[in-house]
């Protein structure tokens, strides 16, 4: 087991890096970063110190070794050597050090990509959480439901709302919810991003409910339909007629022997899914104006903050590396077949 | 009435499906005494497993509509409420399934798995059912039960699972033990270790034994009586001996004939039963095995096209559906004369 | 003597097994196959018959080079196949073919089973397009089956017609060696017979050599004059049909029939002695040593561990057995 775990862990460092290969070379190779960074209002001098400061004119294997090791130990900028040791005498505050493991350094905003991201972080992860819990707790409920009840109209009319619901786009479903239940209904007090820190609990949950809503209204959807299809799969199991020829009563042979097997797959899925969504729900993100990292991204896009964006794009990926990691240990965890054979 | 330890009494489980009615079972009757084992034979299609999950109630709480009786116990099981049957299931009735890989759940150990089966019937201590649990399998043959008893299906042979199941089935001492095809997926020594215990298993508990095969051999060796069922009927019923030395059914004669034995010639090619098992969807009038019988022409008015026949008794004692007369040999005679053509 | 179409000798199938520390790293052999001698001629059969785990549908998939040997010669009239190309094997399909066991999963659900058997003639291009719809019926009708089916679906068919569509597709480019790897297992007893009898018929009419592996003893004596039997990957007994079935040499050969059920021998006479196997199958990636079936062996003495005991002719007859201990 704890091999297993180990080589996971070990093949998933690999691929981290050569995650971070593909976006480097996505990014550099192809097309001129200092041009692109250096935005509409472009003059010679601009784009010379953002050269300057990026190193963009060192070869690229140079640049990648400096980022990855900006990942490991930490890095500074600018890179170029010798015009940092020269600043560091005449104006050090205009040296930075970014510390490991540093995803880069935003000239625009003065301020390094980690703490860019550590600063719309907390929106995006905590949204991403409130709308995992309701969408698992629901989507799985409905589905068992749906499941149990096959054929009968509880089960078609669970399965058709589920169909319209997931048809609806997010920005839909999103701007009804801000315009029609928060504004004009006053059913819910007008959505306004509060921390813990600031207003406490109950005012950080009211705070993120309608943004966490949207998204999880379409998850939910797509989950009870695969609950459905995951416990009528397992239902359909040889094993489960031995339970019921055993004289269990149906809640066991249901819960015990049926969504056990069910809800392993379903929960390996879930964590992909919510791994993904904290990359940032852009449209969500934008129709409440809340300041997650999908409103970073595409702010950073908008301004052509290119190391923001590569910060970003390697932490969502990182984000889903891990979490598949977390999945496959967590499944065999769970399937003995898996991990004993 | 002093009724038979079990006795099915015109048992009939259809399905209605959006193309019509499938009969499974139509019309089933049979006895079991304790200490005895019936054999029910049949390929598939022939309903032999869906009349005995009806024993142990396993088409309640779905679409199967089953009618007629199942005496056991002196209560008419089909009467029963949904919570009395399940008090009866796995403790006075047990089953034992084909694919003991399939039929085992995968992520719990063979242990707990039995255990909970005596857990669901007997109010004792968790260590009291594992000890008695280690006890069965000690029982069924599996070494080193108290080791193996936290293993997990997948890691047993196919043999060493199927006493597993056993064991699981036995760990409540029912009194009658319903076997649905349990060594067809084994090897065949594996088959004849399992065929062993189950006989050993069954002279020591003095228990009742359904034995559900489409193995005419295994039915051979172990089987005090036998039940060939085509279509969803039985078309042959007696006691194993006469049945197999004299079947008087042409079915039962067709499969024997089509079976290649050990002991029996090679040089005559097998004969094989011309056609395909029928539909239980649309089922035709007469006789079900009509299409597919040579002796039909040998009953007048071309019966067996219209009319089902009843069971019938026959010199042995045994009980037949068919509307011939006289015993098959003297129609075998007739037929040779056909096909060779001489006078 | 003509060279006989097929000679296998000492074939080997060693599957590596990966330890599943961190780094993966080979740490044992599954030996499936190890050491496998035998002959088939042109229009016999041979039938390998063993249980779960004794090499022989392994074995099977080495002949038709669905699988690349470890070591060992594969000789197709006089040609050895074992180590050669997909260039060299390509033009050898049409000769060998394969009769798998699952009649519902061995055909492409997508095809017609007029695609289905015809597909070979279009691999090989063999027949121009328009004649081979009629080949294709001619096959069709040859199994058994009504070439105007030719447009229907596998799941419109029974287990037994199906069977008859996968030998119908084996037939296509007229082999010479057809391996059927338990071809009736999977079908209905009254069914079993009518595709032994059309199997016996074609091969009396095309004359094809069969390579029939399987299980089942009886049926295997039905269709094989010579049969080869398999144990922990390794032949133990070899020996014409009657001999092997009244006189068994081998321990194992002897068990084995003695485990079959009987049903003339059950009417007659009751329940008859078994040699009853003591223990399981051992493992194929650390076999015994010296004779492998030695752990389950009434009649193992010291010498069965320490040396292995090789194929060789018992007595006069042409039976052939791997035993220090034959009986006679």
């Amino acid at each position: 087991m704890i091999a297993f775990a180990i080589r996971r862990i070990l093949v998933g460092i690999v691929l981290l890096l050569a995650m971070v290969l593909v976006v480097f070379v996505l990014f550099f190779a192809a097309g001129n970063p200092a041009r692109d960074v250096c935005g509409k209002y472009c003059t010679p001098e601009k784009l010379a110190n953002i050269t300057q400061v990026y190193g963009y004119d060192k070869p690229i294997t140079y640049q990648f070794g400096q980022f990855v090791q900006g990942l490991a130990v930490g890095r500074d900028y600018p890179v170029d050597d010798k015009y940092r040791e020269a600043l560091k005498k005449s104006n050090p505050s205009l040296v930075i050090h970014c510390d490991a493991p540093c995803l880069g350094y935003s000239l625009r905003s003065a301020i390094t990509v980690n703490d860019a991201i550590a600063k719309y972080a907390p929106v995006t992860i905590s949204i991403a959480i409130y709308a995992f819990i309701v969408w698992i707790v629901f989507g799985v409920l409905f589905g068992v439901i749906a499941a149990v009840f096959k054929g009968k109209w509880l089960d078609r009319v669970i399965v058709g709302v589920t169909l319209v619901v997931y048809a609806l786009p997010t920005f839909f479903v999103g701007t009804f919810l801000l315009q029609f239940i928060a504004i004009r209904w006053k059913l819910f007090p007008y959505p306004r991003y509060v921390t813990i820190a600031d207003g406490g609990v109950l005012n950080w949950v009211i705070g993120l409910t309608l943004p966490a809503m949207t998204l999880a209204l379409f998850y939910m959807a797509a989950y009870v339909r695969i609950t459905r299809a995951f416990v009528l799969e397992s239902l359909s199991e040889d094993y489960i007629r031995t339970a019921r020829a055993k004289g269990l009563t149906e809640r066991v042979v249901l819960f015990k022997h049926g969504l056990r097997a069910a809800l392993t797959p379903l929960l390996s899925m879930a964590g992909l899914d919510f791994a993904a969504l904290l990359a940032g729900a852009v449209i969500t993100e934008a129709v409440f104006s809340y300041q997650g990292l999908g409103l970073l991204a595409v702010t950073s896009n908008r301004n052509s903050d290119l190391p923001i964006l590569i910060g970003l794009v390697i932490v969502a990926g990182a984000a889903v590396l891990v979490a598949n990691i977390i999945v496959d240990i967590l499944y065999a965890l769970v399937d003995p077949r898996v991990r004993l054979s | 009435m002093n009724r038979a330890f079990l006795s099915v009494e015109n048992l009939s489980v259809n399905f209605p499906t959006s193309d019509g009615i499938v009969r499974a079972t139509s019309d089933l009757s049979y006895t079991l005494e304790r200490g005895q084992t019936l054999g029910i034979v049949g390929e598939s299609g022939s309903g032999k497993s869906v009349s005995s999950s009806a024993i142990l109630g396993l088409h309640r709480n779905t679409n199967a509509q089953v009618s007629g009786s199942i005496w056991f116990g002196g209560t008419d099981l089909l009467a029963l409420s949904d919570d009395e049957m399940r008090e009866r299931r796995g403790k006075e009735v047990a089953m034992i399934f084909q694919d003991p890989l399939s039929a085992l759940h995968p992520y719990y150990r063979v242990g707990d798995q039995i255990s909970e089966a005596h857990l669901a019937h007997n109010r004792v201590s968790k260590r009291a059912a594992r000890a008695r649990t280690i006890q069965m399998l000690a029982r069924v043959g599996i070494p080193q039960p108290d080791r193996r008893v936290d293993d997990y299906p997948h890691q047993f042979s196919g043999g060493m699972r199927q006493r597993v199941m056993i064991a699981m089935a036995l760990i409540n001492d029912p009194v009658l033990l319903i076997a649905d095809e349990p060594t067809t997926a084994l090897d065949v020594t594996v088959q004849a270790q399992i065929l062993d215990l189950l006989q050993d298993l069954q002279q020591e508990f003095d228990t009742a034994l359904v034995m559900i095969t489409h193995d005419l051999g295994v039915i051979a060796e172990i089987a005090d009586d036998v039940l060939v069922m085509y279509a969803g009927r039985a078309v042959e019923y007696g006691s194993a001996r006469a049945l197999l030395s004299q079947p008087a059914m042409p079915y039962t004669w067709g499969l024997i004939q089509s079976i290649p034995d050990v002991s029996r010639s090679v040089d005559l090619p097998l004969r094989p039963i011309p056609g395909n098992p029928p539909s239980l969807l649309n089922q035709p009038a007469g006789c079900s095995f009509y299409a597919r019988c040579e002796y039909s022409k040998f009953v007048e008015h071309n019966r067996c096209a219209t009319e089902l026949p009843e069971l019938s008794p026959v010199s042995l004692g045994n009980l037949k559906r068919c509307h011939l007369k006289e015993e098959l040999s003297v129609y075998d005679a007739q037929l040779a004369v056909v096909e060779t053509g001489a006078h | 003597m003509a060279t006989p179409l097929l000679e296998v000798k000492d074939l080997v199938m060693h599957f590596p097994v990966k330890s599943r520390s961190v780094i993966a790293r080979t740490v044992g052999h599954v030996k499936a196959v190890d050491g496998v001698s035998f002959t088939v001629a042109a229009g016999q059969s041979l039938g390998l018959v063993g249980e779960s785990g004794c090499g022989k549908t392994t074995t099977g998939r080495l002949i038709t080079r669905l699988q690349k040997p470890t070591s060992g010669q594969i000789l197709f009239e006089g040609r050895d196949i074992a180590q050669a190309g997909p260039r060299v094997l390509k033009p050898l399909r049409r000769e060998i073919q394969m009769i798998f066991q699952d009649p519902y999963t061995s055909l492409n659900p997508r095809q017609t089973v007029g695609e289905i058997v015809g597909a070979p003639l279009v691999i090989h291009k063999l027949v121009p397009a328009n004649k081979r719809l009629s080949h294709v019926q001619e096959l069709l009708e040859v199994v058994g089956l009504n070439p105007e089916h030719y447009n229907r679906y596998p799941h419109e068919f029974s287990g037994g017609q199906r069977q008859r569509i996968g030998i119908a597709r084996a037939l296509t480019l007229q082999p010479k060696l057809l391996v059927a790897d338990e071809p009736v297992s999977a079908l209905d007893v009254s069914i079993q017979a009518q595709v032994i009898n059309l199997m016996r018929d074609l091969q009396r009419e095309f004359n094809i050599a069969f390579l029939f592996i399987a299980h089942d003893l009886s049926i295997v004596r039905h269709f094989c004059p010579e049969i080869a039997v398999m144990y922990l990957g390794k032949i133990v007994e070899k020996a014409p049909r009657e001999e092997l079935y009244e006189h068994p040499k081998h321990p194992y050969t002897k068990a084995l029939l003695s485990a079959v059920p009987n049903i003339e021998q059950a009417v007659l006479g009751g329940r008859r002695e078994r040699i009853r196997l003591s223990g399981d199958v051992p493992s194929p990636i650390n076999p015994p040593s010296g004779c492998r079936f030695r752990t389950r062996c009434w009649k193992a003495q010291d010498i069965c561990a320490t040396e292995e005991p090789l194929l060789r002719k018992i007595g006069a007859g042409a039976d052939e057995a791997a035993c220090h201990f034959p009986e006679q």
